[in-house]
């Protein structure tokens, strides 16, 4: 699933693995590698073994098995202070005791630069951020997206090549978040660094990332970049994560290369792209984004099979509509139609038949 | 207190719906009120609210600890026992020239005596004589001694020759009779004065009435003393008192005691007569009131509250300093600890809480005397030899530990919550900027936690300032501080006085330490908690 | 009995001379508050006076109040208050002596207000100028202030201290010693240790130069001295072995030596007598006092005296009750040869000038304490 090494990478995990009660595994075997400048980001629910590996990585966590490696050289044994990464975390961790300007001067002073060097690069590193201005302010004066701000500036101001992000956004409201989820973007490919960011928000890895590894159950799901995420899920969990999804239960009737026949759990057949599954009588979970659902089955294939639903609630959502349907006994399918001339305001009760393109339609594992 | 900022003042909801502007004129209610009346009337609902919620506990200070503090600090000058128990004698020695040289005359003595005898009646004079004692060695028996002659002082002759010469003089009815009479007793001042006292005495003191009671020998040496001057008040009987035989009271009072007539017994009285003394605050820096009137030092031998309150405040730092060395790590330790573990550590810091201190002290003289555990434990391995055991307790290094191990937990509780409240994030990224964990720690966690450090110190050193049970145990002489004697002088010796002065002196100190500490520090940065 | 000590009790209350005894009865207040040290010496008191008391009159409740260390100052900010909660305080004599000087404890005449010796001698001749210190005081017991010592020391060579002055030679004796943290007593012993005669002890203390001799000779044994001011402290530092020799009260080390079978004896020699009695709070309303001095004309009879001798090694004030001293009440032995005032014991005992301490105390109490922090 994951990809192996390969030469040019930056960042590595090697059959890593972490316990901390040594009865139960929080990361299991771990594989990863990253090129230099990648914006990678590892999503997934609490508990699935994301940030446990980006602590690893900082080196606030040891490795119970396999490798770390930075730019080729073994980490394990490097501790933290050495390894010259930046770090960004959720709740900022500006020193409250410092002025805006002492806290960037910090890693700098660890480092034993000259005065006028660190000014110079105190100053290079708030422009970057727009906070210029902010200098001497203490951090409990600024608002949250200014500390965010300054908090980036500190990670990147002793000019680290690769910069950890611990859910930086978490605490901000939405429209700040979408603000800085762009700027962070931008900031890390002019800048050219390597970024490994953690959020459990979908959205903000869809959206800033150039691959992202999905975690579950203390391994990585799927690695791909957002779009791939999205359309083609390898399984259902990533399916179920990522994006709005609908899933039916069944078995394969019918196998070929490119498309397949479910047998739902009511008696209903329906048209899948095979991905997780490979013989007859398999069971099977298919799963259909709302959006591709299709109520003018007109549209569709004459041979395409239908189904029949009946409309529990439709909901006007200004540029799509939102329609709650029972289908196969199931009253939670959702279909999401774009809201165009032609498109029929259904009402609840009403009866109507709904189906799909194959490959919209993916039969993924149980 | 009445703080109205801590009930935010909501908007008086009458004023608001028709907030208009009149023309040029102030801002209108919808009745018609100025807004600013309104609102301060809503306000003042609110401010009454917020007075009632607190005026239970604002009593309960006013009555626990204002009050008490006020009249501790009325005992340290207070001192009307002199002017109140000899009020005559204040007066007639403010007359008087002969002293500082010589004992005073007899218009004194004469005074003293009625004095004395009223006093010796309501059994005031041994207080008197106590409080004396405090000033000058000696006046509590001189005192107590003539307090029990006074009533057979050999003032009788008066009696004996007035009744001769006029028996009308034996009727005490007569005599009431005469003494409601303005014009006597404008001419007859001291008689008068002195009847007074008596009637005074007879119904409050023996509870009997003065117009069956014979009249005391002091009434007859007073009215000789008032008609020996001249007097001749119409309508009273003409006595001829020239030929009378006299008596000198300072005569008798000398009989009585030979210290009467000692100049420096008098000079303690006139010092100590006026309502107010400083005398109490010398003291409790080692002075006194010298002969001259001026303050002076004690006798070297008798110095020693200066040297305590020295011993109470460097013992007492380095308590608290000790607390800081021992109290930090284990806070540390505690703060970063899950908590589970976190609750049993915390277990044991507040042991010493729960263990009664007989128990505690009983442990620390097993532990620390010289046949004690310690003791036994370095013979033993070796470290020091028996004959030259350690001593650790009933000195300056008894109290140490002892006092440390108590105040332990007001240290470590205030560290612990402010330490719990320094996110774990704040050393990652300390140590994911470059700085190794000394660096991290040094100069990010230790800043954060000095509110914790200033609250305990706090805590740790006022506590100890006023600790007196724990030095008194263990202490021995040179490990017990000035609250000991406090304590030593409001339940032994009763010279409460001294205590509210030595007290008031501690009081002082601590609020100019806590003075100091904001102007240093700033108290804003104490923190008991998050 | 019971009615004859009724009436007895009533006769001894001025104001119900001629009235029955059961209406001077009815007038009594049932509940009685009695202040006193705790402890063994509390329990004597217990067994010896108030159980008996209450058999007499099962309607009287007794509440105790262990205060007795603090009876002065408590009593005193009870006056203060207005509101004394006390009926009768057992105090020793010096703090009766203050209490009285105070106005705080109220005047008694021994002759009215005790019983007779069982002979008829009148109470004031039985106790005797020398117990009646104060005219507030009701003496019960006499105490005092004695050494003991360890008798296994080895350094010792097998000697035995004889005399108090053994106390002061280091060089025989060598060892830590505990005394009281107060002047009292150790002035005295100094003095004497240093040649006054008993007879001039006060008169030499009271100069300058009496003092400074005092002074100088407790300063040979300073540096060897734990300073104690709890009666339990010396007993415990005998028995740990901390110290060799230590003043302390009499009755203490009686349990320690017989009672706990420490290896520590006794050394009587210039004991230092000290008296323990009871006063009555200035300021009772008029049915609490009929019921003290009820109680006290009983507990200071004769033989309640003598009986309190059973459970505590102190001596009963009265003449009449020493040839009474009895048995010790659990251990069975005779408590004669435990008593201060044992003519064995007394032989060479001193005795403490309360009126010249009630002078003295406040400044030589600043000299001693100023001379034990240097």
């Amino acid at each position: 699933m994951a990809n192996g090494s390969s030469s040019e990478a930056f960042v590595e995990f090697e059959r890593v693995q972490k316990s901390y009660d040594g009865e139960k595994l929080v990361v299991k075997d771990l594989n990863l590698s990253l090129p230099k400048g990648e914006f990678l980001t590892m999503l997934g629910p609490s508990g699935s073994g994301k940030t446990t590996c980006l602590m690893m990585l900082a080196g606030f966590e040891t490795a119970t098995h396999g490798e770390i490696r930075l730019d080729g050289k073994s980490i394990n044994n490097i501790p933290p202070h050495k390894r010259g990464i930046g770090m960004v975390f959720q709740n900022y961790a500006l020193f409250p005791h410092m002025t805006v300007g002492e806290n960037l001067s910090f890693p700098l002073e660890v480092r034993k630069l000259g005065k006028s060097e660190r000014e110079k690069k105190i100053a290079r590193a708030l422009d970057m951020v727009q906070m210029g201005e902010f200098k001497n302010r203490r951090p409990t004066q600024l608002s949250g997206g200014q500390q965010q701000r300054i908090a980036l500036a500190r990670a990147l101001v002793f000019e680290p090549e690769l910069v950890l992000m611990d859910e930086p956004l978490g605490a901000l409201d939405k429209q700040l978040r979408e603000t800085l989820q762009f700027e962070i973007t931008e900031l890390a490919h002019r800048l050219g660094i390597t970024v490994v960011y953690v959020t459990h928000d979908q959205t903000e890895a869809l959206t800033m990332s150039d691959r992202v590894a999905v975690f579950d159950d203390g391994r990585i799901q799927q690695l791909a970049p957002p779009d791939e995420l999205y359309e083609k899920p390898q399984n259902s969990f990533v399916a179920q994560f990522i994006g709005e999804n609908n899933t039916l239960d069944g078995v394969v009737e019918e196998i070929g290369p490119n498309s397949c026949l479910v047998r739902l759990d009511d008696g209903e057949l329906i048209d899948a792209l095979p991905v997780n599954v490979t013989d007859v009588g398999q069971r099977t979970r298919v799963s259909i984004r709302p959006e591709r659902v299709e109520s003018n089955i007109e549209r569709l294939h004459p041979d395409a099979h239908t189904l029949p639903a009946v409309v529990q609630e439709f909901i006007y959502m200004g540029d799509t509509f939102r329609t709650r349907l029972k289908v196969a006994g199931h009253d939670d399918f959702v279909m999401k139609t774009r809201n165009a001339p032609d498109q029929p305001r259904l009402k609840p009760g009403q009866e109507i038949r709904i189906g799909w393109l194959p490959e919209d339609c993916r039969a993924l594992d149980p | 207190m009445t703080d109205s900022a801590t009930t935010p003042p909501r908007q008086p909801m009458a004023a608001l719906p028709g907030g208009e502007v009149t023309e040029g004129g102030p801002m209108l209610a919808a009745d018609g009120r100025p807004l600013k009346h309104s609102l301060n009337r809503a306000l003042r609902r609110e401010k009454l609210r917020a007075f009632l919620l607190v005026s239970p506990l604002l009593i309960f200070i006013l009555v626990a600890f204002v009050a008490p503090i006020a009249d501790m600090l009325f005992r340290s000058v207070e001192n009307q026992i002199v002017s109140e128990t000899l009020p005559r004698t204040v007066l007639a020695l403010r007359e008087d020239e002969n002293l500082p040289e010589a004992a005073p005359g007899e218009p004194v003595y004469e005074a003293l005596y009625t004095d004395l005898f009223i006093a010796a009646e309501y059994k005031t004079h041994t207080r008197l004589g106590s409080r004396l004692n405090y000033e000058s060695t000696g006046l509590s028996s001189l005192f107590r001694g003539t307090g029990r002659d006074v009533g057979r002082f050999d003032t009788d002759i008066y009696t004996d020759q007035f009744i001769e010469a006029e028996p009308a003089l034996e009727d005490p009815v007569a005599w009431s009779n005469w003494m409601a009479d303005d014009d006597i007793r404008a001419a007859l001042p001291q008689t008068a004065d002195v009847w007074d006292a008596w009637v005074k005495l007879t119904v409050e003191a023996n509870e009997d009435d003065p117009l069956e009671e014979d009249v005391e020998d002091f009434v007859y040496a007073a009215l000789y003393r008032d008609l020996a001057s001249g007097a001749a008040p119409a309508g009273f009987p003409d006595v001829d008192v020239s030929g009378f035989e006299t008596v000198s009271i300072k005569a008798l009072f000398e009989e009585s005691d030979e210290d009467w007539v000692d100049p420096e017994v008098w000079q303690v009285i006139e010092t100590y007569s006026p309502a107010y003394t400083d005398g109490y605050f010398l003291n409790s820096v080692d002075m006194m009131n010298g002969p001259d009137g001026g303050a002076e030092w004690r006798p070297e031998d008798e110095q020693i509250y200066l040297k305590l309150f020295w011993r109470t405040m460097w013992m007492s730092l380095a308590i608290t300093v000790s607390c800081i060395v021992l109290g930090y790590p284990i806070a540390y330790l505690l703060s970063t600890l899950p908590l589970r573990s976190a609750n049993v550590l915390m277990i044991l810091v507040l042991l010493p809480f729960w263990t009664s201190l007989l128990v505690r002290t009983s442990a620390w003289k097993v532990l620390l005397q010289q046949q004690g555990v310690i003791n036994d434990t370095l013979v033993w391995i070796g470290l020091v030899s028996d004959t030259n055991r350690l001593t650790l307790i009933n000195n300056a290094t008894g109290t140490m530990i002892a006092m440390t191990h108590i105040l332990l937990p007001f240290m470590i509780l205030p560290l612990y919550s402010v330490m719990k409240t320094i996110p774990p994030s704040y050393m990652r990224a300390a140590k994911s900027m470059g700085a190794n964990d000394w660096t991290a720690f040094w100069r990010v966690f230790f800043p954060l936690s000095i509110p914790g450090i200033g609250a305990g110190s706090i805590l740790a050193f006022i506590l100890s300032i006023g600790y007196y049970i724990t030095p008194e145990i263990v202490g021995g002489t040179s490990g017990v501080f000035i609250s000991n004697r406090i304590a030593y002088h409001i339940s032994s010796s009763l010279n409460w006085g001294l205590a509210a002065a030595l007290g008031s002196i501690l009081l002082a100190l601590v609020l100019t330490l806590y003075w100091l500490y904001d102007r240093i520090v700033g108290i804003d940065n104490v923190k008991l908690g998050g | 009995m019971n009615i004859t000590r009724l009436l007895t009790a009533s006769t001894a209350l001025v104001a119900t001379a001629t009235i029955a005894g059961a209406e001077a009865h009815s007038e009594m207040a049932d509940e009685m508050t009695i202040v006193s040290w705790g402890g063994a010496y509390q329990q004597s008191q217990l067994k010896a006076y108030v159980e008996p008391y209450q058999e007499m009159h099962p309607e009287v409740t007794i509440t105790w109040d262990e205060s007795s260390a603090e009876a002065v100052a408590k009593l005193r900010a009870q006056n203060e208050a207005g509101n004394v909660t006390w009926d009768l305080v057992d105090a020793t004599a010096a703090d009766a002596m203050r209490l009285c000087d105070e106005g705080l404890a109220m005047e008694i005449d021994p002759d009215e207000d005790l019983a007779p010796a069982p002979d008829g001698t009148p109470a004031s001749e039985d106790f005797g100028e020398e117990m009646l210190v104060s005219d507030c005081f009701i003496p019960q017991i006499a105490y005092s202030y004695t050494f003991g010592y360890r008798n296994d020391v080895a350094e010792w060579d097998g000697k035995q201290p004889e005399s108090v002055c053994d106390v002061f030679d280091t060089e025989t004796f060598p060892g830590q010693r505990s005394l009281e943290k107060r002047p009292h007593n150790n002035l005295e012993w100094a003095l004497i240790c240093d040649g006054v005669p008993y007879e001039e002890v006060y008169d030499v203390l009271e100069t300058e130069e009496g003092q400074d001799r005092a002074f100088a000779k407790l300063d040979t044994i300073k540096d060897e001295t734990i300073w104690w001011s709890s009666g339990a402290d010396t007993p415990q530092l005998l028995a740990d072995g901390e110290v060799v020799f230590g003043s302390t009260y009499n009755g203490r080390l009686f349990s320690l030596i017989v009672e706990q079978d420490q290896p520590v004896n006794m050394m009587w020699d210039t004991q230092s007598y000290d008296l323990d009695g009871w006063i009555i709070p200035e300021g009772l309303d008029e049915a609490s006092l009929a019921r003290v001095k009820d109680f006290l004309y009983f507990a200071t009879d004769t033989q309640r005296l003598a009986d309190q001798a059973k459970y505590i090694s102190y001596g009963p004030a009265r003449k009449s009750s020493a040839p009474l001293v009895g048995e010790h009440a659990e251990l069975g032995i005779d408590m004669a040869p435990h008593m201060p005032t044992n003519p064995e014991n007394s032989e060479g005992a001193f005795v403490q000038n309360y009126e010249w301490w009630a002078d003295y105390r406040d400044d030589l109490d600043a000299k001693f304490q100023a001379w034990l922090a240097q």
